[in-house]
């Protein structure tokens, strides 16, 4: 019933973090889709850190889970049952041939509860119980060849016995590390709205960033989806409008975030300018766009262009030079709705992105006022997954987009912007330009 | 900025984007750096078919490079590119920088200024 060899079918008991729930599924299909391996889930619930899921193989399943962010490991399922009795009689019946394979081989043996806490000699108990498995090996706590887990799931804390049991044989751990490692309290050079890391890195496995990729950031900001990016081996290019932000001062800057995690050679370059403005030439050849876009509140959300429709459109000459040219020279921006923003990311996606190329941006919205059909769409652009992460009055998502196959459709993005320009013109506020921003302040009132 | 990425930078002007003049860009008073960085053939065998090889040659030969082929090299599955080709081709793309100097554009003449590697696209207001 259980075939063992490393090229067999297998079921597996992935163990997660419990936390980012809505996100955990995304991400294993996200590194399913980019190492093609096709992830079937028998049993997954956002309640619980436990799931199984069918692979074609233990080779793909070491592969699947090994640089996820919010898998802890992935393990051989044994058995699962609502209590030990059960566990053991399936244990017993269903895993005898692969006692054989175990022999003399070192070993460990753990037991986790989750909603739940064993004594150091209830723990000891439990493992006794499975010294009919044969095990004799001698026990290794540093290096061992084989890792054994017992999981339990109790309902909540106050609960005597747990609702389900599991044992499992470790496969392969994920990334968790990592999220130490590129924690914002220990890195160089971090500013208000630097994402943390371990959703930067989340974004970076949903946007299937991988060795000789190239990861472009518009909205790079202190560069924090550029090192997740290049952490996976991509190429990254990041700009910004805000020329402060990208050179960093006093040698703290996006650069310096790239030596301090060794990776300046995979970061190609930053520059400074405005998406909506963008240098960047219509050709498809970035694989990956990560972008946590400005919604107005702790930075502003600006183009180009002056406020007033009616000024200048002479160059400005100062002194016999063109102003533009001079030191210190700052042009002048203009506040510009986020729905138009997200419009404009949507369509340089489009324009920019390889067939299969992935789009992953994070949108806030106040919790009342957000349904499906804000999500914004694209005809070139596939809905791959929506993921929320909830706050006390509001939430954001990150959303995430494949680039369809074939060229992109001219005349439609050509009408769209045409659409969107237009009530730009006129002289507004940023509130007027962005409900986001306008409700925040207001501390999300209910509309009455 | 690399010579990697100036070949996917034009003019940031709108108007600009449907003249053959826009792009490339025309370094001026470049000051060069090269700067060693790990070498990864499968990264240059990946994005040579996504390079504009004209453009290439006109920004190299601007920078002093008159080496390149006058033809992208075509690898095929009987003939890949050799190591020293990757090799040429890693240090032109990705360890050649600009660290000083300016952009401008062949169409509008508009001048971008690139200071410690960070180029400056950001346009004043009469050409948004
Ligand atoms: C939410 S922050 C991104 C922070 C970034 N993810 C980080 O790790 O630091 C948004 C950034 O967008 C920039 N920005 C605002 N308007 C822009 C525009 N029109 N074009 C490009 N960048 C813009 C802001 O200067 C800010 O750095
Ligand atoms: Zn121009």
């Amino acid at each position: 019933m259980y075939p063992f060899g490393e090229d067999d079918p297998v079921k597996c008991l992935v163990y997660f973090a419990q936390i980012h729930e809505t996100f955990r599924r995304a991400e294993l299909d996200a590194l399913g889709e980019l190492y093609g391996i096709n992830v079937e889930w028998e049993d997954y619930s956002d309640n619980s850190p436990f799931s199984i899921i069918k692979l074609a193989s233990r080779r793909e399943a070491r592969k699947l889970v090994g640089r996820s962010i919010l898998a802890k490991g992935i393990y051989e399922l044994w058995g699962v049952a609502p209590d030990y009795n059960e566990l053991h009689k399936f244990v017993r019946v269903n895993t005898a041939k692969m006692w054989p394979s175990c022999m003399g081989k070192s070993f460990k043996f753990y037991v986790e509860a989750f909603n739940g806490k064993r004594s150091q000699s209830e723990q000891h108990r439990i493992i006794e119980q499975f010294a009919y498995l044969g095990l004799d090996g001698s026990i290794s706590m540093k290096n061992p060849e084989m890792t054994f887990n017992v999981m339990e799931e109790y309902k909540n804390k106050h609960v005597k016995a747990p609702t389900r049991v599991f044992l499992g044989r470790l496969l392969a751990v994920g990334s968790r590390h990592l999220v130490d490692t590129y924690d914002l309290k220990k890195r160089h050079y971090i500013g208000t709205t630097s994402m943390d890391a371990e959703l930067g890195l989340i974004t970076a496995n949903f946007a299937l960033t991988a060795p000789g990729k190239i990861a472009y950031d518009p909205f790079v900001g202190t560069g924090s989806f550029l090192v997740s990016c290049s952490q996976f081996g991509a190429y990254t290019l990041g700009s910004d409008i805000d020329g402060r932000q990208v050179r960093g001062k006093k040698g703290r800057s996006v650069l310096s975030n790239f030596k301090q995690y060794g990776l300046v050679s995979t970061y190609l370059d930053g520059f400074v300018s405005d998406l909506t403005n963008t240098p960047l030439r219509k050709t498809r050849f970035l694989d990956a766009i990560v972008c946590d876009p400005p919604y107005g509140v702790r930075e502003g959300l600006r183009v180009l262009g002056s406020r007033d429709p009616e000024k200048a459109k002479e160059p400005v000459v100062r002194d016999g030079e063109l102003r533009y040219l001079q030191d210190g020279y700052i042009p002048p921006k203009r506040p510009y709705s986020f729905l138009a923003m997200l419009d404009d990311i949507l369509q340089f996606a489009a324009d920019h992105l390889v067939s299969g190329g992935r789009l992953c941006f994070w949108m806030p919205t106040a919790n009342e006022d957000f349904s499906q059909l804000d999500i914004p769409t694209h005809p070139e652009l596939e809905i791959v997954s929506v993921c929320v992460q909830e706050f006390n009055k509001w939430s954001r998502r990150l959303l995430t987009y494949s680039r369809k196959k074939g060229d992109p459709i001219i005349e439609q993005a050509a009408s769209r912007s045409a659409e969107i320009a237009e009530p730009e013109k006129k002289k507004v506020t940023a509130d007027e330009l962005n409900t986001f921003r306008k409700k925040y302040f207001e501390g999300f009132r209910p509309v009455s | 900025m690399k010579i990697l990425t100036s070949n996917y930078i034009t003019c940031a002007v709108k108007a600009c984007k449907s003249s053959t003049l826009s792009f490339p860009l025309h370094f001026q008073d470049a000051e060069l750096v090269q700067e060693e960085v790990d070498f990864n053939a499968e990264f240059i065998v990946g994005i040579l078919p996504r390079i504009e090889w004209d453009a290439l040659i006109v920004t190299a030969a601007e920078l002093g490079f008159t080496n390149l082929p006058a033809q992208k090299p075509e690898p095929t599955e009987e003939a890949p590119l050799g190591e020293q080709v990757l090799k040429d081709l890693h240090k032109l793309l990705l360890e050649t920088q600009v660290t000083e100097g300016k952009l401008v554009c062949g169409n509008c003449q508009h001048i971008y200024n690139i200071h410690q590697g960070i180029a400056n696209f950001l346009l004043p207001n009469h050409l948004v």
